[in-house]
């Protein structure tokens, strides 16, 4: 079976667990269903398909798990989503068929050669910092929820982060590349521009108030320079600076102590500014082992108010778990850990450093990004509003994960096809 | 590349793994005892729909009801209570702000459907399989609608409670505390209830019949005589002489009225006038360890065992700094002022309810309970509570003696007013002074009919200028006609 094939039949495998899972959210709602609503369902299945489609035209020996992988995620949140508000739903499901026109436009653009992006390393750098400033452009960017990380467009409500962040990705894997041989002998001559561009996203992330991004970023940068180096001074040398970063930002800004104290301790101020982690305890709690199932989970009060604040972005998690308990939680977690160590294989099979980098950064970006929502919301960490990555309602963040999953097949597709040779 | 690469892999895998312990411990290791925290919202709203069952009077009324609600595609069960303040105290409330009390607390398990009983279990979790609705079950109470409007309507305005019940089953007939409140306004409207807090002073939510502790005064004699007749240190034909007044501790300790001392005396003129000088006398004689040790025979020291919920009852007895005296320094209370129902002594209504009980049924104290009978969904019988003996409290004949002494406290003593035409009735008034006129906690404990006793009661009022005689006796009165006119009906 070839590749595509395969993954052809995954697809058909997903998309009829997608539509099981839909279906019964659907029944448990009969009441206030239109029966539009399942054609949502076939509307997706068909856009799956058309993606697979350009897949199989540009990239025909690219990992086939990636796509379905990616499809059954985004197919579970917006099942949820649909489960908690249908109308964001709608939305989200608008946001995936442009996800999907922007992983369909990168493949294309790039079906040829993408390490010709190499040569614009600096722009992407530029660029990623300048997406970054965006939103602190007045009269450009809004606050939500006390970060600055949103720019409003007309209509468009956009978060130029999540973008940033792939941009980032490519403009040091780039940089890595080129500098690693003299980078390891730690010439500070060498690591100016690295600490540049790092120093000059971490302003931005103190002024945009966006702590998640701020650890995401940073882990990102750590982890390429450690796969480009080989040193793991830079990790713990990274680390200390991290540590001493967090604790000069938590002396400084009220909000980060706050965030803190919570995470030791919500029950301390359970209805005040411990309430979102509480409820979403609670609404763990509630699924146990098996889970209500979904569409049977309880998310409102009985006069129909929302118990967890913000549950379809930041605490979509804690909305699965309810519903699908502990055992499908659990191979939702193991979707990710699948996912991901795809995307290492992927790495690990790339012939040259540009590829292996790229693939490394975007992989693990994926990976930490997850591990930064969901274990601030199992409170492993504290919290810090980011998104789950093809999960949480969100546009920017769809958009992001499909364009990053795209260069992930890129990647495979020529590591795959020089294997072949 | 590829060795960093593999340790990257296996640093990601241990972050997975690490959200994957992480949300074990959420889902399996706290949550039960997240599922049991008074703030978990989601428990509140899953309590909310089921269909809860309905809570009956005797007679078949009912006392509480569901009104079902959609809200954002599920349907809420909440409670209307059609007899407002009438059962307030006896049956409670379920709300969300307020979680529940009452009956409504103490019998949730039937109620909710969650009783450990194997059929309905059954029942329960195949609806929550099927996703249906799960039903509670009906609780059909003891409880006497038309005598409780009686009892309501005489205490009205008062602060007083009232307690009734058959003596030879310790069926709760009547159980009423005054100020009374409306369950309906607790959800919504809290602050009106607590407005309504009125002379008293306390809260209209508390129980006074089954937990309000009030001196018993003169009602405590019958107690004091049990221990004196049981015990073999007195017998009927003891007698007393009567100087207006009792010595004790070097000091004079008056009788209710100084003027008219009643000189020598037998042990029933002693009961049915309330003379206390020669309660006194006894109390001396029998030192407060027997006189405490018939207490407790009736139940003193003991939450009254009826099925409320345990913060909604308080044990009698002697009382120190709002908490029961220790035992070992019971030895040091002071007897004769003990023996006629002063010291620290505490009583509840239901308490003394019980004693009356446990007189009227020849001296064994029956079990207090409000739940008759517990009915499924589908109207077949789940649960029939028996009658429960809770010990004998002093002999047979012990008991008769004591009863035909307190019939001659309504025939021709203090307690004249509580006689109803046709029937023979049994009782004994208290006056509890506060040395303050118009500060008297006043009582009447009384049974009926005597040769075949159907109802004991117990009436306290406070901040009373008369006596127990004038003020809580004929309360007691109609109390007792109520219930003597109107035989329970079978309620199905």
């Amino acid at each position: 079976m070839s590749l595509r094939t395969r993954e052809l039949a995954s697809l058909v495998v997903v998309g009829l667990v997608v539509s099981c899972g839909f279906a019964s959210a659907y029944i448990a709602q009969e009441e206030v269903v239109s029966s539009a609503s399942l054609s949502y369902g076939l509307f997706f299945l068909g856009l799956y398909l058309v993606a697979h489609v350009i897949a199989r035209l540009t990239v025909p020996n690219a990992d086939p798990y990636l796509l379905p992988m990616a499809v059954l995620l985004s197919g579970m949140g917006a099942t949820e989503i649909y489960r908690l508000d249908e109308n964001d739903a709608f939305r989200q499901g608008l946001w995936i068929v442009v996800g999907l026109g922007a992983f369909a436009a990168t493949l294309v653009l790039l079906r040829d050669d993408f390490r010709k992006l190499e040569s614009y390393k600096y722009i992407f750098g530029l660029a990623a910092v300048g997406l970054l400033l965006l939103p602190i452009v007045p009269g450009l960017g809004s606050t939500v929820n006390g970060a600055r990380l949103w720019v409003d467009v007309g209509p468009l409500h956009f978060q130029p982060g999540e973008l940033a962040k792939i941009l980032l990705i490519v403009f040091l894997a780039g940089y890595l590349r080129e500098k690693r041989e003299v980078l390891a002998q730690f010439r500070l001559k060498d690591l100016g521009p690295l600490l540049l561009i790092w120093g000059a996203a971490m302003l931005v992330l103190v002024v945009t108030n966006d702590l998640g991004g701020g650890l995401l970023y940073f882990g990102i940068f750590l982890a390429m320079l450690y796969v480009a180096t080989a040193q793991v001074w830079f990790v713990a040398a990274g680390l200390v600076l991290f540590l001493g970063g967090a604790a000069a930002v938590y002396m400084a800004i009220p909000r980060v102590q706050q965030r803190v104290q919570i995470w030791l301790d919500p029950w301390d101020d359970a209805y005040g500014q411990g309430y979102q982690t509480v409820q979403s305890h609670y609404a763990m709690a509630n699924g146990g082992f098996g889970g209500t199932g979904i569409g049977k989970g309880t998310f409102t009060d009985s006069a129909g108010h929302q118990l967890i604040p913000y549950v379809n972005t930041d605490f979509i998690y804690s909305a699965l778990a309810q519903e699908l308990g502990l055992i499908g939680i659990s191979a939702f977690l193991l979707l990710y850990m699948l996912f991901a160590a795809r995307g290492f294989r992927i790495a690990l099979l790339a012939q040259d450093g540009f590829s292996k980098l790229l693939a490394v950064g975007l992989t693990f970006a994926f990976t930490l990004q997850a591990f930064i929502i969901i274990g601030g919301i199992v409170r492993l960490i504290p919290l810090t509003g980011i998104t789950l990555p093809f999960v949480s309602y969100g546009g920017s963040s769809i958009v992001a994960n499909f364009v990053l999953l795209a260069g992930l097949l890129l990647v495979s597709n020529r590591a795959n096809e020089g294997l072949r040779q | 590349m590829n060795h960093q690469i593999s340790r990257l892999a296996v640093a990601s895998l241990v972050l997975v793994i690490s959200l994957i312990v992480g949300t074990t411990y959420w889902q399996a290791w706290a949550a039960p005892d997240l599922a049991d925290r008074r703030d978990n919202a989601i428990k509140v709203v899953a309590q909310f729909t089921i269909k809860r069952g309905a809570i009956l009077a005797a007679d078949g009324s009912v006392l509480a009801r569901n009104r079902p609600r959609r809200v954002s595609g599920r349907t809420f069960y909440f409670r209307r209570y059609p007899a407002r303040e009438r059962f307030a105290h006896a049956v409670g409330y379920s709300t969300q702000a307020r979680s529940r009390a009452g009956l409504e607390q103490s019998r949730n398990d039937f109620l909710t459907g969650a009783n450990a009983n194997l059929s309905t279990l059954l029942d329960t979790t195949l609806d929550r399989l099927r996703g249906a609705t799960i039903e509670g079950n009906d609780v059909i109470t003891t409880l006497r609608p038309v005598p409780q409007r009686v009892a309501n309507q005489a205490l009205a305005g008062q602060c007083a409670a009232a307690a009734a019940l058959e003596p030879k089953t310790g069926k709760v007939l009547v159980m009423a505390s005054s100020p009374s409140y409306d369950p309906n306004l607790v959800e919504r409207n809290f602050s009106r209830i607590q407005r309504g807090a009125g002379p008293c002073g306390v809260a209209p939510l508390l129980n006074r019949a089954s937990s309000g502790l009030f001196a018993p005064g003169s009602i405590f004699k019958v107690i004091t005589a049990s221990a004196a007749l049981d015990s073999g240190t007195y017998s009927t034909a003891s007698t007393f002489v009567d100087p207006g007044y009792c010595v004790e501790y070097g000091q004079r300790v008056n009788n209710y009225d100084t003027s008219t001392p009643f000189g020598t005396v037998s042990f029933t003129q002693a009961l049915v006038n309330s003379i206390n000088s020669s309660f006194c006398e006894m109390g001396k004689k029998l030192g407060p360890e027997k006189i405490l040790d018939y207490a407790r025979r009736y139940g003193f020291y003991a939450d009254p065992p009826v099925d409320l919920p345990s913060g909604e009852r308080a044990p009698s007895g002697l009382y120190k700094a709002g908490k029961l005296l220790p035992r070992s320094q019971e030895s040091r209370a002071d007897p004769g002022r003990l023996a006629f129902g002063q010291e620290r002594m505490l009583v509840t209504p239901l308490q003394m309810a019980m004693v009356a009980g446990a007189i009227a049924n020849r001296g064994v104290v029956m079990k207090p309970y409000m739940t008759d009978r517990v009915r499924k969904p589908d109207g077949t019988q789940l649960v029939k509570m028996k009658p429960h003996e809770l010990r004998r409290a002093v002999k047979t004949e012990t008991a008769d003696k004591i009863a035909a002494m307190m019939e001659g406290v309504v025939s021709g003593g203090t307690g004249t007013a509580a006689q109803i035409p046709g029937v023979r009735v049994a009782g004994k008034t208290g006056t509890a002074e506060t040395g303050r006129q118009g500060r008297n906690t006043t009582w009447f404990i009384s049974f009926a009919p005597v040769d075949d006793p159907k109802v004991a009661v117990a009436v306290v009022l406070q901040n009373q200028s008369g006596t127990g005689g004038s003020t809580a006796a004929p309360i007691a009165k109609q109390i007792m006609e109520a219930i003597l006119r109107t035989p329970s009906k079978r309620a199905d």
